[in-house]
């Protein structure tokens, strides 16, 4: 790559993240739903979407110690007539099959954002296993599965995620590729 | 086996949840698996009970969704030791948010009485009441006799939750109480009775 290419690059990007930022699309897909209760377990990729949902007046962010806490709340916050969305990383699918059982069983919406870790690239091996089954995982008992593996695409994804869910009656689980969330993250 | 024998002050589960429902008013009651779901049924069948009959771990976390949703109304979760202890994270989850409106109510009979009564942590010694108390749950109880069920009678609606009570019960069953097994019915059920005509899906 050219150098003076390569020099350029950044300043044009750094001043496009600024502008946009596809968490910014999520959270804009959220407040359309007008969701009350955001539950998660802290995540590097969606870390500016947890924060806007923090500072926000009318969403109660919640923190998890596991992720099926957040099948739970959300299933309970249905029964009470708010609406919510869990927030996670592939690695926490696993902990969530059974009490997808909740949902599914009661035809409650839910919707959850799922940033991908052991994929593109990925440098622990640790990850692998959980990550090449999420998708799979999640079909097995009957959760439906979107993906996003470009930025520009995940607003409209989560838009169209959060209608099945939310207008539908569904479980729904929007994957954000690794690609997305990118290797800067990881590269620490 | 390390299981405690039952002593003659234990309660009896379905008295004591009897005596707790008897007071409920608009309360909303969320039950875990197993025997907790005849306990409360024997009260009532009522709409706005919601029985989770099919997992582990997952009441207190529906009661919290719950409370925090409908700030006006007590929130009160009725479940085993078991099923407890399966999501015994929850109790940090909800310290940390201290929703006020919610009681949870575990009846410990120290054992998974739908398994053959095998024993439970509470059975060795695991204290709930303790793990609620350092977990930032402002009331957390244990009692065993007829004098720590009245004050839980009370307790469990009117103190600033989140509040949390252990039932030591004696090692028995419940009489089965026939509950709707559909949880699309009984969740509709819950919600047209809780929120009359905003329900959509």
């Amino acid at each position: 790559m050219a150098q003076a290419k390569a020099k350029a690059k950044p300043k044009s990007r750094a001043k496009a993240g600024a502008a946009r930022h596809w968490t910014a699309d999520i959270f804009d897909v959220l407040k359309r739903h007008n969701l009350k209760q955001v539950a998660y377990v802290p995540d590097t990729g969606q870390a500016p979407l947890i924060e806007a949902c923090i500072r926000d007046n009318e969403i109660r962010a919640i923190p998890l110690t596991t992720e099926e806490e957040g099948i739970g709340v959300l299933a309970g916050a249905h029964l009470g007539g708010e609406e919510g969305a869990l927030l996670l990383q592939s690695s926490g699918i696993g902990n969530c099959i059974n009490m997808l059982g909740v949902p599914i069983e009661c035809r409650m919406p839910l919707l959850m954002i799922v940033t991908m870790r052991g994929e593109w690239g990925e440098f622990n091996p640790w990850q692998l296993p959980m990550s090449q089954g999420t998708q799979a995982a999640l079909e097995a008992v009957g959760v439906i599965v979107l993906r996003a593996d470009s930025a520009e695409r995940v607003g409209e994804t989560v838009a169209a995620a959060a209608k099945m869910a939310f207008d539908a009656g569904r479980v729904v689980a929007v994957l954000i590729g690794q690609r997305v969330v990118g290797h800067k993250n990881w590269d620490r | 086996m390390a299981g405690r024998k039952a002593k003659a002050e234990e309660l009896q589960r379905g008295a004591a949840v009897a005596a707790i429902l008897k007071r409920r008013g608009d309360a909303l009651v969320v039950t875990g698996i197993g025997n907790a779901v005849h306990d409360v049924a024997a009260s009532g069948d009522v709409a706005e009970n919601f029985y989770l009959s099919g997992i582990m771990g997952g009441a207190a976390m529906v009661g919290m969704g719950l409370a925090l949703a409908r700030p006006d109304r007590r929130v009160l979760v009725i479940t085993g030791d078991g099923e407890m202890l399966a999501g015994i994270g929850s109790l940090a989850t909800i310290g940390v948010e201290k929703v006020p409106n919610l009681a949870i109510v575990v009846i410990d009979n120290r054992a998974y009485a739908a398994t053959g009564m095998q024993a439970t942590h509470t059975a060795r010694g695991v204290d709930l009441a303790g793990i609620a108390k350092a977990s930032g749950f402002n009331h957390a109880v244990a009692v065993s006799d007829a004098a720590g069920l009245r004050a839980v009678v009370d307790d469990a609606y009117e103190k600033p939750g989140p509040y949390f009570a252990v039932l030591r019960v004696k090692s028995e069953g419940s009489p089965r109480v026939r509950v709707p097994a559909d949880g699309t019915f009984t969740a509709r059920r819950f919600r047209r009775a809780l929120l009359g005509d905003e329900m959509n899906p």
